[in-house]
């Protein structure tokens, strides 16, 4: 199955060098994640070291090696967002969901990171609930979207 | 009334899609069929209008009725309105916030009319996914101009008179560039165009590809003919799918009108565009870095000293890069002239700036001034002043290369030098208003923390530099600081400051020597007395509550 999306996915690029980023892309989109065996697949389609794949990989901040949650949540923290308060929304949604920046909980339900600035800023702050914009956040709106689960709070602070 | 009376323009920007847009819009035309009035309302989606904070926005046209903060629940009221004997919807309007008065018109709303939107003329007036639209204003005029009324050479002269400086921060001379990269040896160029607009706290690039696409095509094509490429690049951060989508949409109504891919109408000139995702990474908006990141590299910088990328580019190449804003004034100055560019503006920095103003002020959104107003026309008459009877402290231009700036130069013109010698920049356009009960200590940690998590790590004074420079803040922010703090913050900007091998290094003290020298009072108090005056460092405000 995954076998076969890959080779579909390699299939409609032709190799070239410059087909790296695009293809870590699309395998991405596709697997919500860069699987290790993806991307030594990529390494040997486009001919370079699998090392360089990894190096490019880890540089941008898009691309990932761990699976996101079902509901991923992006918090800004641009300017705009950080000036109106961003920095107390992030703490709220750590203590909502349980899980620090970065982390994922345990089972894949949610996951947490930041970004620097959603594109939103007069909205600030703002954070992303998978592909939908939530603007002029307060702490209650966040209780709104992330009800507590019924085994309590936990505080991560 | 067979024939359409009214358009309604229901904005469809980033912005208002979060506050329920596609929505009412759908629902829109469903209400408006129910009432068989399809006939004679036209309803159209449309990018940015710029005023983001009272989104969603409904527009209806030609009275140029502004509807705000619109609800899926006044759905069915506004297309009753359009009934006969309906009037417009008094609740919807705008009020002023301090007469109370409700003002109908966009014109009529300070927000709007101390504004010159030239080159944001279609955004919220076009609907950016229907090429026809575009055409239906004058769109592909010019270039069609440029390719059948002008060499290369003097489209080149038309750009270099017009004054006309880039938009993506530096401010160098578009047509400098232009002419550089015409010169320079090599039958394969290139042009791209940079939408990766990393500024935390900006959105003017991405409302500008979002609501008005063809206007940046048209700015690419017209320079790939001046300088003699074939191929054009958009590179746009992947945090901005609805700017990708509309960028494809344009680009392939485009190439099926015939102004780009082969032979563009008919004229023998071939070009064509390709969309690059960029993947997040701020330095990628730096030229040599961002051609790197195309080539599917890690995005660093190169060294200097090192040949111009309008001279040595993409794939060695000569290549053109310039920011969106940049190429959206282009076809304006073809149609328009020079000389009425010229006019425009300041002695040296002509045409208009476009900021998108956030934080603390009442009106946030996108906005486009002539250059040369002062900030408190900005702030104060545009923006609508500070919210909660608060008192205006600072405002941050630059984005992480800028700085912050004081009441005092509130009446300081904007323009790109007086910005830079005031000790900020006009970067990208983020223009993010500080009042009282923001911290410039908090502030320049928090640039700091953005520059040391973005720093490429290939040069040391940018990468552990920048680190103890926020190690430093972090401690005064934490009750940590000690007196020579202040010293040692001025003497890592310099070393930084000179030593770094590209721009992203050495504008990262910016953000840290305007606040002190601004601002040096709540750093003496931070490190002195342990308090924070605007009372945001927390482990400083606990015991005083
Ligand atoms: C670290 C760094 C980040 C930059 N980010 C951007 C950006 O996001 N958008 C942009 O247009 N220019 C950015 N620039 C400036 C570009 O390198 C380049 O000068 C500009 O795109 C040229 O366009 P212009 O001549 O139209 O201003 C950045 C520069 C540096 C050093
Ligand atoms: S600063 Fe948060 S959306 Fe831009």
């Amino acid at each position: 199955m995954k076998e076969e999306l890959l080779r579909r996915i390699l299939s409609s690029y032709k190799g070239r060098k410059r087909d790296l980023i695009p293809i870590l892309q699309a395998v991405q989109a596709n697997f919500g994640r860069l699987p290790e065996e993806a991307m030594l697949r990529i390494a040997r389609f486009i001919g370079i070291p699998e090392s360089e794949v990894y190096s490019v990989a880890s540089f941008y901040t898009q691309f990932r090696l761990t699976p996101l949650g079902r509901k991923h949540v992006t918090a800004c923290r641009g300017t705009a967002c950080h000036i109106r308060g961003a920095p107390h929304i992030l703490r709220e949604i750590e203590k909502a969901i349980g899980i620090k920046e970065g982390e994922v909980t345990s089972d894949l339900e949610y996951s947490l990171e930041t970004v620097a600035c959603i594109g939103c800023c007069a909205l600030a702050p703002c954070i992303r609930l998978n592909r939908d914009v939530y603007g002029e956040m307060t702490p209650e709106k966040v209780k709104e979207l992330f009800p507590a689960s019924d085994e309590g709070e936990q505080d991560v602070q | 009334m067979s024939n359409r009376r009214c358009t309604i323009l229901v904005c469809q920007g980033t912005g208002c899609i979060s506050g329920g847009a596609e929505q009412i819009f759908s629902s829109l035309e469903e209400e408006m069929a129910r009432l068989n009035l399809e006939e004679s309302v036209q309803i159209k989606r449309t990018g940015c209008h710029g005023f983001c904070q009272r989104g969603p926005l409904v527009i209806i046209e030609p009275e140029s009725i502004f509807y705000s903060k619109v609800k899926l629940d006044d759905v069915p009221d506004i297309a009753q309105s359009f009934l006969p004997g309906g009037k417009p919807l008094e609740h919807l309007f705008y009020h002023d916030p301090v007469t109370g008065e409700p003002i109908p018109h966009y014109g009529d709303i300070p927000f709007y009319n101390k504004q010159e939107r030239i080159v944001l003329r279609n955004c919220g007036h076009i609907d950016p996914e229907d090429i026809g639209d575009f055409l239906a204003l004058g769109g592909y005029e010019a270039l069609r101009k440029a390719l059948f009324d002008k060499t290369p050479e003097q489209v080149i002269e038309e750009v270099k008179r017009s004054g006309l400086r880039g938009l993506g921060g530096a401010g160098f001379p578009t047509g400098r560039k232009w002419e550089a990269c015409r010169m320079a040896p090599g039958e394969e160029k290139y042009v791209i165009c940079n939408g990766d607009e990393g500024d935390p706290g900006a959105f003017q690039d991405r409302s500008t590809m979002e609501g008005d696409p063809h206007s940046v095509l048209e700015g690419m094509i017209i320079a790939g003919y001046a300088i003699g490429a074939k191929k054009g690049f958009i590179y746009v951060r992947a945090e901005y799918p609805l700017a990708v989508k509309r960028l494809k949409i344009a680009i392939a109504q485009a190439r099926e009108e015939g102004f780009l891919g082969k032979d563009i109408l008919g004229s023998g000139f071939d070009f064509d565009i390709e969309i690059f995702q960029g993947a997040g990474a701020f330095v990628c908006g730096e030229s040599t870095a961002l051609v790197l990141s195309i080539q599917g590299k890690r995005g660093m910088p190169k060294p200097l000293p090192r040949p111009r990328t309008a001279e040595m580019g993409l794939w060695d190449k000569p290549t053109l890069l310039n920011n969106v804003k940049t190429f959206a004034n282009i076809p304006l100055i073809i149609n328009r002239g020079w000389e009425w560019f010229a006019s425009r503006g300041t002695e040296k920095s002509k045409g208009t700036a476009i900021f998108s103003l956030t934080g603390k002020v009442a009106n946030c959104g996108l906005i486009e001034v002539p250059m040369g107003v002062t900030l408190r026309e900005i702030i104060y008459d545009i923006g609508g002043g500070i919210p909660g009877e608060k008192a205006f402290k600072a405002v941050q231009t630059g984005g992480p290369s800028g700085g912050c700036l004081p009441a005092s130069f509130l009446d300081m013109p904007v323009d790109f030098d007086s910005l830079v010698t005031a000790g900020s920049m006009m970067g990208s356009g983020g223009m993010v208003v500080m009042d009282e009960d923001t911290c410039m200590v908090d502030v320049a940690r928090y640039f700091l923390d953005f520059t040391r998590r973005e720093s490429c790590g290939q040069c040391i004074p940018c990468r552990l530099g920048t680190e103890q420079m926020f190690e430093v803040l972090d401690d005064i922010t934490k009750g940590r600081g000690r007196p020579e703090d202040i010293d040692l913050l001025l003497e890592l900007s310099d070393a930084i400051a000179h030593g770094s091998l590209c721009a992203l290094g050495k504008t990262a003290p910016n953000p840290v020597l305007t606040t002190i020298r601004y601002f040096r009072d709540e750093y003496e108090a931070h490190i002195d007395e342990k308090r924070c005056p605007a009372g945001v460092c927390r482990e400083l405000t606990k015991e005083k509550s």
